[in-house]
């Protein structure tokens, strides 16, 4: 029995990554609950938006690095950050303008919304492949550890390391900042509790004077501002490839239903659930027993409940079961 | 002059006429209420004067200015408050948010308004973080009533705030509207309960198939043996 060991492999192995994957899929189902919220419909173009917010930052900071800034041992993306959320804003209010105004004019079916949407995700797909191309991008830069399993190691005598990236913290810290913020706008302002009114009776805020078209405009920018931030921490901890966003939208529809759509403390929620879930059900557990069980045991197999190929199953799975028994998510929330 | 003045409204959602050449109208301080059969044309007729519907002829005025064609949003502007008969709070808010968004249209300080409505309905005061979804029927209307009242309208009209409450809680809901009339405000009511209604009415209009049947002060309507047997059963 060795549970100190034990635990440090698991924290190391399930629990700091799936932490931070967990920040970063909190911030995109933010973005999809928010808008099914207002204009309800599930927007599937949120993974492509989260990537042309990436793609943003990465040029700025490609440019920044040109010119020699630095804010190491911070990485630069950091500061070119504000640029991407400045390009995703701007891309989804033309977006909205050009194609989602229409149909809201037209009072389209949410199926139509969201059939619209899947065009605007091939669009901004091709988009970002004309524009930084479909190859892998790495743009992460200053300190990489916080700590490494070396000097943890020999900081607490353990035979298993912690180790904590530097990339992994920062988006832990970035989503919460970003969380209490939106949270403080949605509760205490004057916009942010128009936007809940309207999202809780379009016809009774109209009667209040709240006008749709300004909460609209908010919430695609609020969206707009998430996903970049998502996206570029995203990139960060695990390069940036555009391939990725589409994959990653089934994580970040299955923690916004079981969080509860339209409920963002759900989708904060939800979003820990679904990473936790994966993150420890691709996780192989032999080693992990072997420090639990007597001396010199160790189970013959991986105890591997799930190959990591098939990571996105355990979404599937949970989306699935929430959508049999508990439409509503977890905060009681809109059903589709 | 006549503080809101509809008159010869006739008008449908699209289809056939709803309201034909119906008249109403209201004075500064007093309460007068919409009465009828189901399907009469009562909450159709006080749509029609907050403008939901597209009249084909008939005027409505509001202190002598002809709105016929503003939208309900600028009738709100102009002074009236609309309470609807559903959905009328919004779930989620607190008792207190939905005060705000009430007075959303309003630039100055509007903490005086929520206090007045507190003083009216101590209750809410109570209850002000509470979500509004989670409060009793009597108390929603109470919510609802007040955030009417946050653009401090001329005129209030409230579709049917009593249905659904208990006999008490409606007593208690008509008290509080004769005390909204009394700081000068004009009500115009539709009621399902008719008898309670027309008692602390100082005019009623019985609607019939969408045009006026009856039109007397509230105590001549009670008195007439025509309109008790037909319409307040007995």
């Amino acid at each position: 029995m060795d549970i100190l060991n034990a635990l440090a492999l698991f924290a190391n192995f399930v629990f700091v990554p799936a932490t931070a994957y967990g920040a970063q899929l909190a911030l995109g189902a933010l973005g999809v609950t928010l808008i099914f919220g207002i204009l309800r419909f599930a927007n599937f173009s949120h993974g492509e938006l989260m990537s042309f917010g990436a793609m943003a930052s990465i040029l700025a900071t490609w440019l920044l690095q040109d010119q020699g800034v630095s804010i190491a041992p911070l990485p630069t993306a950091l500061l070119a950050l504000p640029f991407g959320i400045l390009a995703a804003v701007a891309l989804m209010l033309a977006t909205d303008r050009v194609v989602f105004r229409f149909y809201r004019r037209q009072h389209a079916n949410p199926i139509i919304f969201a059939i619209v949407s899947v065009g605007v995700m091939f669009v901004f797909a091709g988009l970002i492949r004309i524009i930084i191309g479909p190859e892998d991008r790495s743009f992460a830069d200053g300190e990489r550890f916080i700590i490494t399993a070396f000097e943890f190691k020999k900081l607490t005598g353990l035979s298993e390391g912690i180790a904590i990236r530097q990339t992994q913290v920062l988006t832990v810290v970035v989503a919460a900042i970003v969380v209490v913020a939106l949270f403080w706008f949605l509760r205490k302002t004057r916009s942010g509790k128009a936007m809940r009114a309207y999202s809780d009776d379009e016809d009774l805020a109209l009667l209040s004077g709240i006008d749709p078209e300004r909460v609209v405009a908010l919430a695609w920018i609020i969206t707009a501002a998430l996903a970049a931030i998502a996206g570029t921490l995203y990139g960060l901890d695990k390069t940036y490839k555009p391939f990725i966003f589409l994959q990653i939208l089934l994580p970040i529809f299955a923690a916004t239903i079981l969080g509860g759509i339209g409920q963002p403390v759900g989708a904060v929620l939800g979003g820990f659930i679904i990473a936790y879930s994966e993150v420890t059900v691709t996780y192989a557990f032999k080693k992990f027993l072997a420090y639990l069980g007597p001396e010199g045991w160790a189970p013959e197999s991986l105890v591997q409940l799930l190959s990591t190929d098939y990571k996105f199953a355990v979404s599937f799975i949970i989306l699935v079961a929430v959508l049999l028994f508990r439409p509503t998510g977890i905060i009681r929330g809109k059903v589709i | 002059m006549t503080f809101l003045s509809a008159k010869g409204m006739t008008g449908g959602y699209g289809g056939a006429d709803i309201i034909s050449d119906c008249d109403i109208w209201v004075e500064k301080g007093q309460i007068n209420v919409i009465v009828g059969p189901n399907g009469a044309g009562k909450s159709t007729a006080m749509k029609a004067i907050f403008g939901m519907l597209n009249l084909r002829r008939g005027e409505v005025l509001l202190d002598g200015v002809d709105i016929t064609k503003l939208p309900p949003q600028k009738r709100v502007r102009a002074g009236m408050g609309f309470v609807p008969q559903n959905r009328n709070v919004f779930v989620s808010l607190s008792v207190e948010e939905n005060l705000e968004m009430g007075a959303f249209i309003r630039e100055d300080d509007i903490s005086e308004s929520i206090e007045q409505v507190y003083q009216l309905f101590p209750i809410l005061k109570e209850k002000r973080l509470q979500p509004a979804g989670e409060l009793s029927g009597g108390q929603r209307q109470q919510v609802a009533v007040g955030r009417a009242l946050m653009t401090q309208p001329k005129l209030l009209m409230l579709d049917e705030p009593t249905a659904g409450v208990s006999p008490i809680v409606m007593d208690e809901l008509f008290d509080r509207i004769i005390e909204v009339a009394k700081t000068g405000i004009a009500i115009l009511m539709v009621e399902q309960n008719a008898r309670q209604a027309l008692e602390i009415a100082d005019h009623g209009f019985v609607l019939v198939q969408g045009g006026n049947r009856f039109t007397d002060t509230g105590q001549a309507l009670l008195d007439n043996e025509e309109v008790r047997r037909s319409f307040l059963g007995g």
